[in-house]
């Protein structure tokens, strides 16, 4: 019975008056793609840098690949491949010159370890020259993830590698991290974005400090305890403000081309409970607006739990 | 015009609460002023001096004991010949020499013309014309109690400053301005190597990596070397063909010196950077910490033996303070290790000193 | 030529921009309705950036014709500036002023008087549910609270148009709503809003969008229609559809 590849017990971590890290427990399991979902603030790089030896925690233990975190941070440091946030390449240096540096800083070359990074690589080796600085944000995630990879590490830290990248590149990234998991590397990853949760095994929502929830994404998603209804209507703006007074709703936003709507009746039936809605909604003129039952996504799972770990008071 | 005003008022704001650059703001004009109204001082004291008296007589004896009791000189001793005198001011160990000529006596009392050559060590201009100064003025009183007419002049002191023929105050200049522009660069340039990857964000994965601190270290250092030394080159390149600056002694041993020079210089510039995380703060502390001691307290400008005494002694830990001696040494008196190996010592020894220091504050976290 | 004030908040038609041998913006035709919240979307290096510095009177068109706010571009950049607001991700309020400095500064660059930043800043802060942060520097804020407070001071002139660069990066999902409605409040009271984002689904928010791909407009429409015509369910399907073909391979150059 092997130890799985991370284990966090209990970690804190204060800088001055704010908690970052409030008494966070985790595990990723071997092989896994795990997701640590939530905002800036939530505490993930502090967190992944307690995870990867550089920063230390106020209380609490982790460990990695079996190895504590504090003690044995030099053997880690071989054993672990690290992707920082703003993608930590040197804007002077090529491609390859950033390649090089870092896997000689591994005691490797890249022709050694070449079929490891193969499937990354050979997108950038047509801009082997091209300064790291003159490189699309694609680019450098891919780049940023060579890097990380060029030494065969045993498990991928990667904090938020698609954070200001466009929608385009961060599918890319995501079908990249998709392929190497069938090689059996643990990848755990930090993002801000709700819907690539889904691309994970296991996610872990993260919001000031905390965890709200861990468990696969299509549970986290089914655990909303509340009837939602989708609506649509030609006026979104006013439809969204004439529901705030709806007796039955427990919340209201905004969600892609729809509206939200959760009844905060337990048990309601939810074609009942739609058209209810729609009666609401036809009575204070809104003629074309329509309520559909919907299935609750993570970011609705968030948003409802989001309310019981605000900062301070009058989240307006 | 109230945008005007908002905007002052932010900049004020700024400035206000931007506690360590205020601090330096305020601070650095009172450190140079303190420090140039102490240095600039050109009153002379303690001047060591060497008498050469081949025909000691009640005269003689009389004027020596004039200088001795003066104050202001200290003689080291009397020596019958001037044999000594080249070993004793190429060693610094001399900075006056007065010389007696044969029968010095028995001309004076004759009433013929007494010869009294005095040498002064001028590699240093002004100092050397205060003691001229100095010198007469004890003649001058002698001759007055001894009742020859101040007018009469029986006394012709004759000066020559032996090791710096030309007294051009470039010769001595050039020295120091070395030592502040390899500090400069050494200095700042590791500084800034730094704190630019903590800035970049790549420190991090530098970190995260197998490398150790001293590793890092020595492979941030290394690459300035080569550079430092190819700027040793530049600035001798100057003194000699645009100001025509004397090179007596060995080339190579001034481009080993040179050499250990910026060794210090880039260690000082890596423990600076290890406790700094800033490319700003970096560059002011490297700054405070080169230029103005370098300025100041090297004896690059400014003799050493006009400070009062705690400069003196805070001079010792000034680098350049030790380099300015030992390239004065080599480009104008022409000698070699045999002379300088204490101050080459002591050079090597802040090398090693910083260089441990930065190994031990160099931060193997973030934190 | 008589410029067309009344009946776009902006227009543009061929806006040009060139640097070099590169074309950062190629002959870019749109327009934006008064009271119109207008997604503005494209990849990293697309030419978004280019063209709205071009717009906010920044940067000079290499060609073309563009109008903001019934200002010429071309000759008319100081009056566009002062009838527009700006917020951005990378700089929008002076994390060491408190909130109420801030206000005030800001208040004091667009010419109001004291007692309009008075009020405004009350109205502001208690509208945010911040009244208990004006004396508090703005860098101690959570993120939530300093984007909401700097895209109320963007608007804290009652500009005509206010454009707005990536302005909710980072932030949770409630603040990004809070944010939005704090938008569709600004474009019910007139406010033209121009909006970049790269949340597709924000883009689901907007009035209209448009596309851009290497420095062209590739699509421009309702949510809605560009959906349909496309055949795809989502906005971030549309935008993949547009920009993929010509991302195979590797990137551009960066922006």
């Amino acid at each position: 019975m092997t130890e799985p590849p991370v284990v966090i017990d209990d970690v804190v971590k204060r800088y001055g008056k704010v908690v970052a890290v409030d008494h966070v427990s985790a595990e990723v399991r071997d092989g896994e793609l795990f997701g640590f979902i939530g905002p800036d603030g939530a505490g993930k790089t502090t967190l992944f840098r307690i995870l990867t030896t550089l920063l230390l925690a106020d209380a609490g233990s982790a460990r990695v690949l079996g190895r504590d975190v504090i003690k044995d941070l030099w053997v880690l440091r071989r054993e672990i491949g690290y992707m920082p946030g703003r993608f930590s390449l040197y804007p002077d240096l090529s491609v390859r010159e950033n390649l090089d540096f870092f896997a000689s800083v591994f005691g490797t070359t890249i022709a050694r370890e070449y079929d490891q990074i193969a499937p990354i690589y050979s997108q950038l080796e047509p801009f082997n020259d091209r300064r790291a600085a003159a490189l699309s944000g694609g680019m450098k995630q891919k780049l940023a993830l060579c890097c990380a990879l060029v030494h065969r590490p045993r498990i991928l830290f990667l904090d938020e590698p698609t954070t200001g990248v466009d929608a385009v590149s961060r599918r890319e990234f995501w079908e990249l991290l998709a392929r190497m998991r069938t090689s059996g590397l643990t990848i755990v990853v930090s993002t801000p974005y709700m819907d690539e949760a889904n691309r994970c095994d296991r996610i872990a929502l993260m919001q000031n400090g905390r965890v709200l929830a861990t468990d696969a994404p299509a549970a986290v998603a089914a655990s909303f305890d509340k009837t939602l209804l989708a609506v649509r209507s030609s006026d979104r703006y006013r439809a969204l403000l004439a529901l705030r007074d709806y007796p039955h709703a427990y919340g209201v936003y905004p969600f892609g081309e729809a509206l939200h709507l959760a009844d905060d009746r337990a048990g309601i039936d939810a074609a009942r409970a739609a058209t209810d809605a729609a009666g609401f909604l036809h009575e204070k003129g809104f003629g074309d607006a329509s309520v559909e039952p919907t299935s609750p996504t993570i970011e609705d799972v968030f948003i409802s739990r989001m309310g019981s770990v605000s900062p301070q008071a009058s989240a307006a | 015009m109230s945008a005007l005003f908002g905007l002052l008022r932010k900049e004020t704001y700024h400035i206000l609460r931007d506690r360590r650059t205020l601090f330096v703001l305020i601070f650095m004009p009172i450190v140079q002023v303190i420090l140039f109204g102490f240095s600039i001082r050109t009153d002379v004291r303690d001047v060591r001096m060497v008498i050469v008296d081949p025909t000691p007589d009640a005269t003689t004896l009389e004027i020596r004991d004039r200088f001795a009791a003066g104050g202001i000189f200290r003689i080291l001793g009397v020596s019958p010949t001037a044999s000594p005198l080249d070993h004793l001011f190429r060693t610094d160990t001399a900075q006056v020499a007065l010389i007696f000529e044969p029968r010095f006596g028995e001309h004076f009392a004759a009433g013929d013309p007494a010869q009294l050559l005095v040498i002064t060590d001028a590699t240093e201009p002004n100092t050397g014309a205060s003691r001229q100064l100095y010198v007469n003025a004890v003649i001058q009183q002698y001759e007055s109690e001894r009742g020859r007419r101040a007018g009469t002049v029986q006394i012709i002191p004759q000066v020559r400053s032996r090791f710096n023929p030309t007294r051009e105050s470039t010769n001595l200049f050039v020295p120091g301005l070395m030592a502040m522009v390899l500090n400069i660069i050494a200095a700042l340039m590791t500084a800034l190597s730094l704190t630019r990857e903590k800035e970049t964000g790549t420190m991090e994965a530098l970190l995260v990596s197998p490398l150790r601190p001293w590793q890092i270290i020595v492979g941030k250092v290394t690459p300035y070397l080569g550079i430092g030394f190819i700027s040793v080159l530049a600035v001798l390149g100057v003194a000699k063909l645009v100001f025509q600056v004397p090179m007596e002694g060995s080339l190579a041993l001034l481009l080993a010196e040179g050499t250990l020079f910026i060794l210090v210089a880039l260690s000082l510039g890596i423990l600076i950077s290890a406790r700094t995380s800033s490319q700003r703060v970096a560059l002011l502390a490297a700054m405070m910490g080169t230029m103005l001691p370098t300025q100041m307290l090297s004896g690059f400008i400014f003799p050493l033996e006009s400070m009062p005494r705690p400069l003196q002694w805070i001079s010792i830990v000034v680098p350049a303070r030790w380099f300015v001696f030992i390239a004065r040494g080599i480009m104008l008196k022409g000698v070699g290790l045999v002379y300088l190996w204490r101050e080459t010592l002591v050079l090597a020894a802040m090398t090693l000193l910083l260089l441990v220091a930065s190994a031990r504050s160099f931060k193997v976290r973030l934190q | 030529m008589t410029s067309p004030a009344a009946s776009s908040a902006i227009r543009t038609n061929g806006l040009t921009r060139t640097f070099g041998a590169f074309t950062a913006v190629d002959h870019v035709t749109f327009d934006v309705r008064p009271g119109e919240v207008f997604g503005f979307l494209g990849a990293n290096g697309a030419g978004k950036t280019t063209a709205i510095r071009m717009l906010t009177g920044l940067l000079t068109p290499s060609s073309g014709e563009a109008w903001v706010a019934g200002h010429d571009v071309y000759r008319e950049s100081e009056q566009i500036k002062r009838d527009i607001g700006y917020m951005s991700q990378r700089f929008s309020l002076y994390d060491d002023l408190t909130v109420g400095e801030n206000i005030r500064l800001y208040g004091g660059i667009y010419d109001l008087s004291r007692a309009q930043i008075r009020d405004r800043t009350e109205r502001i802060l208690s509208r945010l549910g911040l009244s208990h942060t004006a004396h508090d520097a703005v860098g101690a804020l959570p993120l939530g609270w300093k984007q909401k407070l700097a895209l109320s001071v963007a608007l804290l002139h009652e500009p005509r148009i206010v454009f707005l660069d990536e302005p909710t990066s980072g932030v949770d999902p409630i603040t990004r709503r809070q944010f939005w409605e704090l938008i569709y409040e600004a474009a019910h009271a007139g406010t033209t809003v121009l909006v970049t984002t790269h949340y597709m689904d924000e883009a689901e928010y907007c009035d209209r969008i448009s596309i851009m791909v290497s420095g062209r407009i590739e699509a421009l429409g309702s949510p809605a229609e560009l959906k349909r015509d496309a055949g795809a369910s989502s906005i971030d399907e549309v935008f993949v559809r547009l920009v993929r073909p010509e991302l195979a391979g590797g990137g551009g150059p960066a922006k």
